[in-house]
């Protein structure tokens, strides 16, 4: 499987990251160099292997349906880029 | 009095604890090396001087009232990984501005709870992403270790804890935090003859870590010696609620493993680790750490991790497809830096475009082509279960071995430029620590030897799941034999 100017352009779409035109050639070459090297793991029989969900045979802890935290509006818009009367300003996402 | 610094962690709390000198005096010998030698070196991407003095002064009231805790005036450095409330704390992108996190990590607490001092945060590779420190928003590290006769090149000291582990080296701190996704404890470790160690996964709590790839980041100590590391590990690893994958598992006591004699210990060396082209010197630094051992009164057993050689590929598919996720946050809109565009998503595109650099970006689109439809069942999917494999050789092998005894990297560190063209050839530095986090397993690096230009290098112990007790206690064995005593010689200005 190689990857085309067109895959890249679109996984950039999809990871949120403007690409510039000049810059996807070389980029396309790159991630090929990469997803070539990745590709080895077709040799590898996989058959009947459970793929890993964790490291650790530890179960996920449940814990009581309370609230522990909040009361931090203050906190939280600190570092906002801009914030107003404890509101986050984004830009206008709905005409 | 400047030879302060030079102490270890263990010989400065002992000298703090008969009142030889104070946690102020300590502070201000660090503050003025650190700002002497950072121009030079980099390590430091924000010192915190004012606040370090501050803390050493609590600190010895605190000691005066005999409520000494464990590390009580040590002064640390903090990689920039690492939530420290109410100072900036980036990942060292540019993504996350100036970012003034309002709380602290658990680990840095931690640390402070037992009285250590923070001298400041410390540089690294961007989101901890690359094995050189040159992705850092801030600059690369250079490493206090030159080549001997050289040209004077500027070398990396590795990543992604280059800062960390320069520090360290340099004496600019009595040790360090770090973390370790893919070898960015052991292999910054090695570069520059540290002691450096990434506990089992979920030993360590993440909150307030930066993630990178959850499912691997660790944190762990970059420290003068074995002992050091025991303790630093002992106070980091706790139970926390706040991190859904920490373990509820007892702290031992790893401070006593360090001299616990390795006699009759079995320890394997898996022949994969035996790369084609590998330099002769690392074979032969392999080989004086096996003697040593067997000289010690352990046993060396030949074993096999067959799936060896497929780690990387699966890392580079499991940790970038997990950055994707984790660093979606990044949009400009709650924190960080924004880049306003024409709408809601090009204002996302242009913000990611000019937050993240250029191997943060590549690692981004890796991870979301492996995650998107049509693929995930042949590069994630596959690589979970590839991955499965690889710690089942690990399971095999440790039915008959205690340990396991490996080279810390392929190679000593190298100079600016020399891989950096070629991403694959730059990811082959973690060839031989990426396993232990794909298992899960802790690993330490121990430094062993200069090669023939006068660079350090590792060795690297990895242990049973939980059993950091044996990486404590083989590599204390390889410290006592080597002793390695050899510093970087002050070519920095020093204070």
């Amino acid at each position: 499987m190689s990857v085309s100017k067109a895959d890249v352009k679109k996984v950039a779409r999809l990871a949120r990251i403007a690409v510039d035109e000049a810059n996807l050639e070389h980029l396309t070459g790159e991630l090929n160099g990469i997803m070539g090297w990745i590709e080895q793991l077709n040799e590898v029989d996989i058959d009947g292997v459970e793929p890993m969900t964790s490291v650790v045979e530890a179960q996920l802890k449940m814990r009581e349906d309370i609230v522990t935290d909040g009361h931090k509006a203050d906190e939280i818009l600190a570092n906002a880029p801009k914030s107003d009367d404890g509101f986050f300003v984004v830009p206008k996402a709905v005409e | 009095m400047s030879d302060l610094t030079r102490l270890s962690l263990t010989e400065a709390l002992q000298g703090l604890d008969r009142k030889a000198f104070s946690s102020v005096e300590l502070t201000e010998h660090f503050i003025a090396a650190i700002e002497a030698a950072n121009p030079s070196l980099n390590a430091y991407i924000l010192e915190t001087p004012e606040r370090a003095l501050e803390m050493a002064k609590v600190s010895d009231t605190r000691r005066a009232k005999g409520e000494a805790g464990r590390l009580e005036g040590a002064p640390l450095g903090i990689k920039d990984l690492y939530c420290t409330k109410d100072v900036r704390t980036t990942a060292c992108s540019n993504i996350l501005g100036e970012f003034v996190p309002p709380y602290e990590s658990t680990v840095t607490q931690n640390l402070w709870d037992q009285g250590a001092v923070m001298l400041g945060k410390l540089n690294m590779d961007e989101f901890a992403m690359g094995s050189s420190n040159e992705t850092s928003r801030f600059g690369p590290v250079i490493s206090p270790w030159r080549r001997k006769g050289g040209a004077n090149a500027g070398l990396t000291p590795g990543g992604s804890s280059g800062g960390s582990a320069a520090a360290v080296a340099a004496d600019l701190c009595l040790a360090a935090t770090a973390t370790d996704t893919g070898g960015s404890i052991r292999q910054p470790a090695a570069f520059t003859g540290t002691v450096g160690i990434k506990p089992t996964y979920g030993r360590a709590s993440r909150y307030g870590i930066v993630a990178f790839a959850s499912s691997l980041d660790q944190a762990g100590p970059i420290a003068k010696t074995v002992a050091d590391c025991a303790l630093l590990t002992e106070i980091m690893c706790s139970h926390d609620s706040r991190d859904s994958t920490s373990l509820n598992v007892e702290t031992p006591d790893w401070t006593a493993d360090v001299s616990r004699p390795v006699k009759g210990m079995r320890i394997g060396i898996p022949k994969e680790y035996r790369l084609d082209g590998m330099p002769d010197e690392i074979e032969a630094l392999w080989q004086k750490g096996i003697g040593w051992l067997k000289d010690q009164g352990a046993e060396i057993v030949d074993v096999s991790l067959p799936h060896t050689k497929y780690a990387l590929p699966v890392y580079y598919i499991v940790a970038p497809a997990e950055a994707s996720s984790n660093l979606a946050r990044y949009d400009g809109m709650r924190y960080g830096t924004r880049q306003l565009g024409s709408d809601l998503l090009h204002t996302y595109e242009q913000t990611r475009a000019a937050g993240f650099g250029k191997e943060v970006q590549r690692r981004l689109l890796i991870g979301t082509y492996v995650l998107s439809s049509g693929y995930y069942d042949a590069y994630y999917l596959r690589a979970q279960k590839v991955r499965q494999k690889i710690l089942q050789d690990f399971r095999d092998v440790f039915q008959t071995v205690d340990a396991l005894l490996t080279p810390a990297t392929p190679s000593a560190a190298f100079a600016y430029g020399e891989r950096s063209d070629d991403p694959v050839a730059m990811y082959l530095n973690d060839v031989f620590t990426v396993t232990a986090n794909l298992a899960g397993l802790p690993g330490i690096s121990v430094p062993a030897g200069l090669d023939n230009q006068g660079l350090p290098l590792g060795l690297q112990v990895i242990g049973k799941a939980l059993d950091e007790a044996a990486c404590f206690r083989v590599a204390g064995a390889i410290e006592r034999a080597a002793n390695f005593t050899t510093k970087p010689s002050a070519w920095w200005p020093s204070a």
